[in-house]
C-alpha cells in the first residue's frame, strides 16, 4: 500500500491566497494541481513537505485557453483534456492536440494540468516539448509582482524550474507567427506511457516558400528538453526538403544524450530522435500547405 | 480535518488525515468497497470514480481534494432499483471475468456514453485506454459498451454475438 507521509492540506480559492499561503508557510509547502505526478512522487517518499496546497479551486481564474492576435495565452491550470479538445488551440498549434492525444490516458488527462506538467519539469515529459518547441514563455507570479521567463530559462533541468518558493506559474504564452504550422512525434512502449523517445516540431515558412524559421523540440532523450538552436540555424533560409529534414534529423541525433534503460538502448533513442524530428518537420510543412 | 462531499448523492462528513487517498476514503470510511484499489499508480484504472461527473482516478486524488465535490462510484450506477444499461450490457456480454477491472470500466463507459452516445469501437477502446483487464482482452467490454449504446438508443435488435 502507498500512502503519502503526513503533511497539513491547505486549499487556495485563489492565486493571490496561494502565494499567501506559500509565503506564510515557507518552502516546505508545495502546490498540488492535478496530482498526477506530486502524489505518486509523495507515495514513494521522493517528495517530502510539511503543507500541501491544493489550487484546484483556480480553475476558474486560470483554466483558460484564450486566442488573441499575436499569441494564444493558456492558464497554467488547463486541464490536458481541454488542450486537447480546444479547436482553437489546435488550429493554431496543431502540435498540442498531436501531443495531447498521446498523454497518459483519457482519465488522468482529466486531472493533468498544463502548469503541474510543466512545473514537475520531468525530462520525459511531453508538453514541456511542445513549449519549447513553440518558443513558449511563462508568466511566473510572486508577492513581489509578476515576471516573465522562456522556456530555456524556465526549465533548468530535471525536476528544477525557474519557479522559486513563494512563486507560482499562472500563465504560458505562445506566440502566433503567420505562414507556419507543427506537429508532434512519440513512441512509446504501450498506449498512455512515457516517451521512448519525442520529437516536436515547428515550421513557418516565408513569402518564397523558405523556410524562415524552425524549431524542434525533444523529450525523452537527456536531462535537457530545451531547444535545438543547431537545427533552427540550419534550416533558416532552405527551400523545405527530404535533405533540409535529414540533416535536421542527424543534428537531433547527435545533440541529445539518451541513456540506455528498460526502454530502449542509446542507439535505438538516437534513431529515434533522428526519424521523428524529420517526421515532426515533414508533417508541419505539410500542414502549412494544407492551410494556404 | 474534517471533509465534506457528496457520494451517490449523499452528503457525507468525516474526519480524516490529509494524506487519505479517495479510494481508501469511500473503500474503507464509507464501506463503499464496489471502488476496487489496484496498481496504487494511477495505471490500472479500477479505482476509477466520478468527481463532479468527470472519471477520476481516486487513487490518484485526496479524499480532501474531493471536499466539496460530488463523488459517484459504481454504487450509485443503479437508478431507483435498476441496473444502468451499462451494467446490463456487462451481463449480457460477458464484458468481466474476475471483475476486478469492472467497477472502473463500468464508470468509464458510463461517462462516456453521457458525452457521446453512439461511440465508435475505436472511440470506446479509447476511453477505456487507461484501464487494465487481465481476462476479457478487452472485446467483449468493448461489445458490452455497444450493447448499452444500443439499448439507451432503443436500436438494440439482438443480443450481440461472439465472432
Amino acid at each position: 500500500m502507498q500512502v503519502p507521509g503526513p503533511f497539513e492540506y491547505e486549499r487556495a480559492s485563489s492565486v493571490d491566497q496561494a502565494i499567501g499561503l506559500l509565503d506564510r508557510l515557507g518552502p516546505s509547502a508545495r502546490l498540488v494541481a492535478g496530482g498526477h505526478s506530486l502524489l505518486p512522487m509523495m507515495k514513494l517518499r521522493l517528495a517530502d513537505l510539511e503543507y500541501l496546497i491544493d489550487i484546484n479551486d483556480l480553475h476558474g481564474e486560470l483554466g483558460y485557453i484564450r486566442v488573441e492576435a499575436a499569441q494564444i495565452r493558456i492558464g497554467a491550470m488547463a486541464r490536458h483534456r481541454e488542450l486537447l479538445e480546444s479547436d482553437a488551440l489546435a488550429e493554431a498549434f496543431p502540435i498540442f492536440r498531436d501531443a495531447e492525444r498521446v498523454i497518459a490516458d483519457p482519465v488522468v488527462r482529466n486531472r493533468g494540468t498544463l502548469g503541474g506538467s510543466l512545473c514537475q519539469a520531468d525530462p520525459s515529459e511531453d508538453l514541456s516539448a511542445v513549449c519549447t518547441t513553440l518558443n513558449a514563455s511563462c508568466v511566473i507570479r510572486g508577492s513581489a509582482g509578476e515576471r516573465v521567463v522562456t522556456m530555456d530559462e524556465f526549465y533548468r533541468g530535471p525536476y528544477e524550474t525557474a519557479v522559486g518558493d513563494g512563486e507560482i506559474l499562472i500563465e504560458v504564452r505562445l506566440p502566433v507567427r503567420p505562414r507556419g504550422s507543427s506537429a508532434y512525434e512519440k513512441v512509446e512502449r504501450r498506449a498512455g506511457d512515457w516517451a521512448v523517445a519525442s520529437a516536436g516540431a515547428a515550421v513557418w515558412l516565408d513569402d518564397a516558400g523558405a523556410i524562415a524559421d524552425a524549431r524542434v523540440g525533444l523529450a525523452a532523450v537527456g536531462p535537457n528538453t530545451t531547444g535545438l538552436p543547431a537545427i533552427s540555424e540550419a534550416l533558416r533560409g532552405q527551400q523545405p526538403s527530404e535533405a533540409a529534414y535529414e540533416q535536421a534529423g542527424v543534428l537531433a541525433s547527435q545533440s541529445c544524450e539518451p541513456v540506455t534503460d528498460t526502454r530502449g538502448s542509446e542507439e535505438y533513442k538516437r534513431h529515434l530522435a533522428k526519424e521523428l524530428t524529420k517526421r515532426a518537420l515533414r508533417r508541419s510543412v505539410a500542414r502549412i500547405a494544407e492551410r494556404v | 480535518m474534517q471533509v465534506s462531499m457528496t457520494v451517490n448523492g449523499e452528503q457525507v462528513t468525516r474526519e480524516i488525515e490529509g494524506r487519505l487517498l479517495l479510494v481508501h476514503f469511500l473503500r474503507d470510511h464509507l464501506r463503499l468497497t464496489g471502488t476496487h484499489w489496484g496498481c496504487d499508480t494511477s495505471n490500472c484504472g479500477t479505482c476509477v470514480v466520478w468527481m463532479d461527473g468527470e472519471p477520476v482516478k481516486s487513487c490518484t486524488v485526496l479524499a480532501a481534494m474531493a471536499g466539496g465535490h460530488e463523488v459517484r462510484t459504481v454504487e450509485g450506477l443503479e437508478q431507483n432499483g435498476e441496473l444502468d444499461p451499462v451494467q446490463r450490457g456487462f451481463m449480457e456480454c460477458h464484458g468481466l471475468q474476475c471483475g476486478f477491472c469492472t467497477p472502473g470500466m463500468m464508470m468509464t463507459a458510463r461517462a462516456l456514453l453521457d458525452r457521446n452516445p453512439d461511440p465508435s469501437e475505436g472511440e470506446i477502446r479509447e476511453a477505456i485506454s487507461g484501464q487494465i483487464c487481465r481476462c476479457t482482452g478487452y472485446a467483449t467490454i468493448v461489445r458490452s459498451v455497444q450493447w448499452a449504446a444500443a439499448e439507451q438508443a432503443g436500436t438494440r435488435t439482438s443480443v450481440v454475438t461472439a465472432p
